[in-house]
């Protein structure tokens, strides 16, 4: 028996709220199934299932508050399920309950509800909750005898401008905050170190030209997949880059970039562009074509949202040159790739113009050194400079 | 403070004595009485020397009735002097307090505005000397409980230094209280000492968790409890009341409703004392800035006792200073 639980969607994701069950019990599922819609401050996020086997008992109701790590159901082996299905029969073990046991637990409930009845809040923490319209009555206390004070009415503030509950506010503002609340964390906790370099692109643009053109017209190549594929492999070269900091750095054998998307209604989303670093140029493609609409429009799948190794962000569209990013935690870096325009270029004593590519990288000074971005990043152009091989 | 940079070590009792001395060269009106102020040189040795200095007629031997020379001074007050009346320790103040509360601070009333009282009456007081149950007082709150009196208490060197030359320019009575504990002591003043004003209570050492309001004997224990906080990074504020009448609410509230916090010290009994007049204040003024109750430390309330480590431990010292800041801060 397996364990389903509700899933982080992202370091700074605490909770989210079920808005449908895709399965019913005793439904087969296998892996990358999807199992339930989960609404975030993301949007809604189809929620798949890592194993094979049959749903047991639904045990969250839809519309309710799920927070990460909830048991949601089970996954049973076929066994388990004759045995274990019929939920009516649990429901009646629970309730032959020694009486002792029922009426002890009825006092504690009473008890609670005495206690909960008289709200203990210092006088500053009841006039700053009323400032910010916060309810004391959610908050617990961490002053004497339990007693609220400001701290815990201004980590409640904090709380709810980090996750909260996506009611009122539109999409576009819970992306905002939760923009907010991840670059926040970052920038206090992350020291971050920055690098830049220039990169020839003029090979790369006529190879990439000459390989679209035996292509039919949808399925040309953008530069952007070689600016990804590139990365992907320079991951392999400098793995310190694709890891995350969690207590010291922690590598990942796998390669998911995060691939900045800016929607149309403001604010960011970063969709995980999965094993970048197999995937050809092609595929890359493919995925880019399928992930960026989804991500516009806030349907992503649970496993593109949280599982990212590094980020990479392309400005190229407008007049950026450089990007001094900020990192998404816990990830130990980022990539930032602005425009390709036209510079003077001083190669061998001559001076020539060429498609110029600015690569910039914010990386976690605590996970890495200079030297290991400098590498990385001479890394990056030396698979740009060879898109043959990409 | 900030240009003056010349300081110079100092005993409080010294400090006191230069103050005297300035107050009779500055104001030929002035005169010192009390008992043994003059041969003697004071009992607590504050005026010794200065009989030769100034004569028999400004520094003045009186019979031993508190009642009769504090009655003088005041008579001297009213008829155009500016007595300064030493009553050498506060519990023989009670014998003059028929004066004090009757006569000194009602004049101005009685006279319908005609007749000010400007006499100053220092009187030792404080804990911590062995002196026993009837020679050992912080009786402070008896006196700040008058209408018609300035009581005043001299916490720091700086204070002791520059007091009573503010207290003799008032038009009316005030009481001023030093501690004997502390005559010894040494402490920094500036060799180009600056005016005090008998108005604002004063902020002695700046924090942001948490105030610590204090007065008398009650400073410097606090500024050393301070300090240890400081090592377990809690930043107490230290404020010194130094008006105990009127008190000086705007530094007190501006002080709690930037730490959110109050622990008020003093030697004396707890129960109505300046302690619960301040703690009263603070809640009926600034209420909504607190987020913790007000906490007071003052003295145990028995009979101050002789032997030495009772004696300690019937006064806050600075232990629970900085264990009472811990709890009231959550941070033990």
């Amino acid at each position: 028996m397996i364990e389903f639980r509700m899933p982080s969607l992202g370091a700074d994701m605490e909770a989210g709220f079920l808005r449908e069950w895709k399965v019913k019990p005793g439904d087969l599922v296998k892996r990358g199934d999807i199992i339930a819609e989960i609404e975030t401050q993301k949007g809604i996020i189809d929620i798949e299932v890592f194993d094979e086997g049959i749903v047991g008992e639904l045990m969250i109701a839809v519309d309710e508050k799920v927070p990460v790590g909830t048991l949601m159901t089970h996954i049973l082996s076929a066994e388990e399920a004759t045995a274990d299905i019929l939920p009516a029969q649990r429901k009646v073990e629970t309730k032959k309950m020694a009486p002792a046991t029922a009426i002890k637990q009825r006092e504690e409930e009473i008890s609670i509800q005495a206690t909960a009845h008289h709200l203990r809040a210092s006088p500053l923490a009841k006039k700053v909750a009323a400032e910010k319209g916060i309810d004391l009555s959610k908050i617990t206390g961490s002053g004497p005898d339990g007693a609220i004070i400001r701290e815990d009415v201004e980590k409640a503030v904090t709380d709810l401008i980090a996750p909260g509950p996506p009611t009122e506010k539109t999409a576009a503002d819970n992306i905002r905050m939760a923009v907010a609340a991840a670059m926040s964390k970052s920038n206090r906790e992350v020291p971050h170190y920055y690098l830049q370099s220039r990169v020839d692109m003029s090979h790369a643009l006529s190879w990439l030209a000459e390989t679209n053109k035996q292509k039919s017209v949808k399925d040309r190549l953008l530069p952007v997949v070689l600016l990804i594929k590139a990365t992907a492999k320079a991951l392999i070269d400098v793995p310190d880059m694709n890891a995350w900091w969690d207590n010291g750095l922690q590598r990942k054998k796998d390669i998911h970039i995060g691939f900045v998307v800016s929607l149309r209604t403001g604010g960011i989303i970063v969709p995980g562009i999965h094993d970048a670093g197999k995937k050809s140029l092609d595929e890359l493609m493919k995925t880019l074509n399928d992930i960026i609409p989804r991500a516009r429009t806030l349907r992503l799948k649970s496993s593109e949202l949280a599982d990212s190794t590094i980020t990479v962000t392309n400005l190229g569209e407008g007049a950026v040159e450089s990007i001094f990013g900020i990192i998404y935690p816990p990830q130990v870096a980022l990539v930032g790739f602005g425009g390709i325009t036209e510079e003077p270029w001083a190669e061998n004593g001559m001076l020539a113009v060429r498609s110029v590519l600015h690569i910039s990288l914010a990386a976690d000074h605590r996970a890495t050194d200079g030297n290991t971005g400098s590498q990385f990043l001479a890394a990056i152009k030396k698979h740009l400079m060879q898109p043959e091989q990409l | 403070m900030g240009e003056t940079t010349a300081t110079m070590k100092i005993t409080y009792r010294e400090a006191l004595k230069q103050s005297i001395r300035d107050a009779l060269h500055q104001d030929e009106r002035a005169f010192l009485l009390g008992e043994d102020v003059g041969r003697y040189g004071g009992a607590f040795a504050v005026s010794k020397g200065l009989l030769k200095e100034f004569g028999p007629d400004r520094i003045m031997d009186v019979p031993l009735s508190e009642s009769g020379f504090v009655g003088a001074g005041i008579g001297a007050a009213v008829g155009g002097m500016r007595p300064i009346v030493e009553v050498m320790t506060i519990n023989f103040g009670l014998l003059a307090f028929d004066q004090i509360a009757n006569n000194a601070a009602t004049l101005l009333h009685m006279s319908g505005g005609q007749i000010n009282v400007p006499v100053v009456i220092r009187m030792g007081c404080g804990i911590g000397r062995q002196l026993a149950a009837q020679h050992s007082h912080s009786w402070e709150p008896l006196f700040a409980h008058i209408p018609g009196l300035k009581v005043v208490s001299v916490g720091t060197h700086e204070d002791a230094r520059s007091m009573l030359l503010a207290a003799l320019k008032e038009p009316d009575p005030v009481i001023l209280f030093e501690y004997t504990a502390m005559l010894n002591l040494e402490g920094e003043t500036s060799t180009d000492f600056q005016p005090v004003d008998l108005t604002h209570a004063k902020i002695r050492r700046v924090g942001k968790d948490v105030s610590i309001i204090t007065y008398g004997a009650g400073v410097y224990k606090s500024l050393q409890a301070a300090e240890a906080l400081a090592q377990a990074g809690i930043g107490a504020e230290v404020v010194d009341l130094r008006v105990l009448r009127p008190l000086d609410d705007k530094t007190v509230m501006a002080s709690v409703s930037k730490t959110h916090r109050a622990l008020i010290v003093e030697e004396a009994w707890q129960s109505v004392s300046i302690s619960s007049e301040v703690s009263a204040r603070i809640t009926e003024q600034c209420f909504y800035e607190l987020d913790a109750p007000v906490r007071r430390l003052g003295g145990v309330e028995v009979p101050i006792p002789y032997p030495k480590h009772l004696e300690d431990g019937s006064i806050p010292q600075q232990e629970q200073i900085v264990s009472a800041t811990k709890k009231l801060l959550q941070h033990d």
